[in-house]
């Protein structure tokens, strides 16, 4: 593969280790800018190490990458979410004693800049502001389809409801990629049919997703490209339909679950 | 030569000291994840115990070491019994209940043990028996008590022995489980709530040996001494790891030397401007440097963030 | 609409809301009940007890800017009174006859609320990466070494004056007005307890407005987020150092503040005051209280410095009726006592007395989640 000009999040030879154990080793990824490109794999494989380094959690021991034509590794997180990376969590993490607006809300935090001197006056531009966030939110919760009341706990939120949010608060920091680690896990058919109208809604809107996911049927379904982590390698990328047929791929993961 | 060498002698002692109530704090954070804050407490309670059964038995003709020994368990004993207590009252009923409730239980604790002491044991300093042989040896020029020699020795079998019981029994191996994982610990059939107790029974014994160890070496005891021991071996544990064994020992006897070696060297390193009131200050500074560059504490994991 | 209703209650108790009669007639009942306060304090319990509730005022200062440390941000500071102490000690060196200095307070107490918040910083750089029992016996450290040194500052040069303190403070002094000095106004006579009440009630209305307007707004939601889960905070681009080093730096101000003011109102002060007792006691205000709610802040502040009081004038007296004679060291009882209910009333409420989130269900439109909040007061929070 060659770096092509369409190419948001360019990753090349990125390798990660924990202690002896190589949890990713020369693993070079390009995601193209509109697309849905599914990461999959084995437990273990090495998807969510990825993850935590292109969203700046982790620190790559080799290699970097660009977001957009400009280098990120070694970038704090919040750097990352400014560039415009926004992602949810395998094992959800909301703010759970705040209200599902109150997350969104902090998702406009980085797109926003009140300081202490606007809060305290409430001047004219700090209430102006104020409000874009309250209205952005609301918005965007009913994109994500929760029709409780907005002042509910996000502790209190169903289970599909609080991954909904998830996705909801990373939308709120504008990001150009949005990356999804297990949005179904755990769901029902229905919740998941109808995340899978929200991720293509969100890729209407011209956002990147990049999506780990277990859900083959999901991955199949909705993306463009896949690429396969095995062992902490890249084994296998490509449309969905030609990974699927990858020998390497059925003997690593796919198995008979894939047929 | 000869104070450099009297400063380590006397920070080995005091940190010996250190070490094992130490181990009570990171004993239970380990399990736990909680400040026991109320740990010096169960140290003082100790050494007064330890005095109240001596005295009993002063006067009764048994041999001076017996009676020790027997202050020793009376000690211990009444220190295991109020660890259960204090984990059964202040911290079970709390252990689901937002991250600093038991820290607020857990003062309310220290506050009544201290003033209960303050009531049964009075205001004064009391002055503890000198039962062991005392008698000075000279070491190159530097001065150290048949006392302090026992001390350390006491402590490091107590550590050794520990050391054993955490990793070559049944019981430690249930322990080291609960730390890990409580809740599948739980589902392997570990009876989560008695591994607990037993490790604030554990940790208190080591907290009345301690008590009695500091009397022993000090030969005063005080309703008040339990706050500011309690204080240091909690700094100790931390500067070496907290929740980890071994961090502990090492942290209370580092910081028992950096201690006597700050208060007998800060003066001269500072002109003059500087006395050895400000060893504290001293212990204080290198716990920061030392958190700064390794946040984790010296022997601590050094765990990324789960993502 | 439902961004009225997400408002603290009192705020709207404090700000009024013209829509509401039923809150304006509240807030003119408490206005009348503040401003009356110390009289009938004095006439039902006497002037000693005038000045108990002006340290209760002080104190609930101190929690609300630890509020906004360990409350709202999540970061437990055991060293908090450290700020307090730098605010005290320099409103006591710049305004006292110690150096011969005596600078309008106007001047002092500022300075004194920059200099707590530049040592704020100062801690606060270098150790708030630190995971969060780290941080809190680092901040204790740091508590214990401003007192160490201000106990021993006093040789080779004299600059504290050692354990013995500073004495004959100047008081605070607003144009010719003493608030030290008793005066008469619309034909009522005002000691010094009084007006300082006047003062410190003023100034606590203040950090209360500061502590709302900053609750509900961007950087005080980038607080709680952090205080919830921070590496999601940092993943919707919070930049995680700088906001934890703004909570820091405010409580440290607020601190100072209340420090210089208990320096002038004092007259005198020693570094016996700013203990660690006096740190932990602060923090066992704001989390008995209902941390990250300024009503159960508030509640804690007054309830601990009102209730040891309240024993330390029953125990002996009680004793007496009881048994005929005092039995039990008063002092010794009275602790106990408080320390019981330190442990009892947190078994009874983990979450404080008013914890925020029963604020919110009591604020909530919703019977279901009104009933789902009242289960899991009791058991998620972490």
């Amino acid at each position: 593969m060659t770096p092509q000009s369409d190419a948001l999040l360019e990753l090349s030879g990125i390798g990660k280790r924990f202690g002896g154990l190589a949890a990713l080793s020369d693993v070079s990824l390009h995601i193209r800018r509109g697309e849905i490109y599914g990461l999959i794999g084995p437990n273990g494989a090495g998807k969510t190490t990825l993850f935590n380094i292109i969203t700046g959690l982790y620190q790559p021991d080799e290699g970097g990458f660009t977001f957009g034509g400009a280098a990120y590794a070694h970038c704090k997180p919040h750097l990352l979410a400014h560039a415009g990376i926004a992602r949810t969590f395998q094992n959800i993490r909301l703010f759970a004693n705040m209200t599902a607006l109150e997350n969104v809300m902090v998702g406009r935090h980085v797109r926003t800049r009140t300081g202490i001197w606007g809060a305290l006056t409430r001047n004219a531009a700090a209430r102006a502001e104020e409000r874009a966030i309250v209205q952005r939110a609301r918005e965007l919760l009913r994109q994500a389809g929760i029709d409780r009341p907005h002042q509910t706990l996000a502790k209190h939120l169903s289970y599909g409801e609080q991954r909904r949010l998830e996705i909801a608060r990373a939308l709120a920091t504008e990001p150009k990629l949005l990356a999804l680690d297990e949005p179904a896990a755990g769901m029902n058919a229905t919740e998941t049919e109808s995340l899978k109208a929200l991720l293509q809604t969100i890729r209407a809107s011209g956002i990147t997703v990049l999506l780990i996911e277990h859900d083959v049927k999901l991955i199949l379904g909705l993306c463009d490209r896949v690429a396969v982590l095995d062992y902490g390698k890249k084994i296998a990328e490509g449309l969905p339909d030609d990974v699927r047929r990858n020998p390497a791929v059925i003997a690593a993961y796919l198995g008979g679950e894939a047929a | 030569m000869e104070t450099l060498l009297q400063q380590i002698i006397n920070g080995l002692v005091q940190g010996s000291v250190y070490a094992l109530v130490a181990l009570g704090y990171t004993m239970v954070y380990g399990i736990l994840g909680l400040i026991n804050f109320a740990h010096g407490e169960v140290v003082m309670v100790g050494a007064m115990v330890a005095l109240s059964a001596i005295m009993l038995l002063i006067n009764s003709g048994l041999p001076p070491l017996l009676v020790l020994l027997a202050g020793m368990i009376v000690a211990a004993t009444a220190c295991m019994a109020l660890g259960y207590a204090i984990e059964r009252v202040a911290y079970r009923p709390l252990r689901n209940a937002p991250r600093l409730a038991p820290l607020i239980t857990a003062i309310g604790v220290s506050i009544v043990l201290q003033n209960l002491a303050m009531i049964i044991w009075g205001r004064e300093y009391h002055a503890f028996p000198q039962l062991l042989p005392n008698s000075p040896h000279m070491l190159a020029g530097a001065v150290i008590n048949e006392v302090q020699i026992i001390i350390v020795l006491a402590a490091l079998a107590v550590m050794a022995g520990l050391l054993v019981l955490v990793h070559r029994t049944r019981l430690g191996r249930a322990m080291r489980a609960v730390a890990e994982n409580p809740a599948a610990a739980a589902l392997m059939g570990v009876d989560i709530n008695a591994v607990i107790s037993v490790t604030f029974m554990t940790g208190s014994a080591l907290a009345a040996l301690a008590g009695i160890m500091v009397s022993a070496n000090y030969g005063i005891v005080h309703y008040y001494m339990g706050a500011i021991l309690g204080l240091k071996a909690f700094t100790a544990a931390v500067l070496g790891g907290i929740g980890n064994l071994r961090g502990a020992m090492l942290g209370g006897v580092l910081l028992g030397l950096i201690e006597s070696l700050g208060a007998g060297y800060i003066g001269d390193l500072s002109g003059g401007f500087f006395g050895s009131h400000y060893q504290d200050v001293f212990a204080f500074f290198v716990l920061i440097a030392v958190l700064i560059f390794r946040p984790s504490g010296l022997l601590g994991e050094r765990v990324a963030e789960r993502a | 609409m439902m961004n009225k209703k997400q408002k603290p209650m009192i705020q709207e108790m404090i700000f009024g809301n013209p829509s509401s009669r039923k809150a304006w007639f509240v807030f003119a009942a408490l206005a009348v009940a503040l401003l009356l306060l110390p009289f009938a304090t004095e006439a039902l319990l006497g002037r000693g007890w005038v000045r108990i509730v002006d340290f209760a005022l002080l104190y609930i200062m101190l929690a609300l800017g630890l509020n906004i440390v360990v409350g709202y941000a999540g970061l437990l500071d055991l060293g908090y009174i450290a700020f307090f102490a730098v605010g005290a000690y320099c409103y006591a060196l710049l305004g006292s006859p110690q150096f011969g200095l005596h600078l309008p307070f106007w001047v002092v107490l500022p300075l004194g609320a920059l200099l707590a918040c530049a040592f704020g910083v100062l801690l606060g750089a270098p150790t708030l990466r630190l995971r969060g029992d780290y941080l809190a016996i680092v901040t204790l450290g740091f508590g214990e070494i401003i007192r160490i040194f201000l106990n021993n500052l006093n040789a080779p040069v004299n600059i504290t004056n050692g354990p013995q303190g500073i004495n004959m403070i100047d008081p605070i002094r607003i144009g010719g007005f003493s608030l030290s000095g008793t005066h008469e106004l619309f034909g009522i006579t005002f000691s010094p307890v009084h007006l300082y009440y006047y003062l410190f009630l003023c100034v606590t209305l203040l950090v209360i407005f500061v502590s709302l307007r900053l609750e509900d707004s961007r950087i005080g939601r980038a607080w709680m987020a952090i205080r919830e889960d921070e590496v999601a905070a940092s993943a919707m681009g919070i930049n995680t150092r700088d906001i934890k080093l703004l909570a820091f730096a405010m409580g440290a101000t607020f601190g100072g503040a209340a420090g210089g003011l208990f320096a002038g109102f004092q007259g005198f002060i020693s570094p016996e005051s700013f203990g660690l007792t006096e740190s932990v006691m602060v923090v066992c205000m704001v989390v008995l209280g209902g941390m990250g709610n300024i009503g159960g802040v508030v509640l804690g502040g007054a309830l601990l410095v009102l209730l040891p009081e309240a024993l330390r004038n029953g125990a002996g007296p009680a004793q007496q009726a009881l048994f005929g004679k005092t039995l039990i060291d008063p002092e010794s009882l009275r602790m106990l006592m408080f320390g019981l209910a330190l442990v009892l009333v947190m078994l009874w409420r983990p979450a404080g007395l008013w914890p925020s989130t029963q604020r919110r269900r009591e604020l909530s439109p919703d019977a279901e989640v009104a009933h789902q909040e009242q289960e899991s007061v009791y058991d998620a929070a972490k």
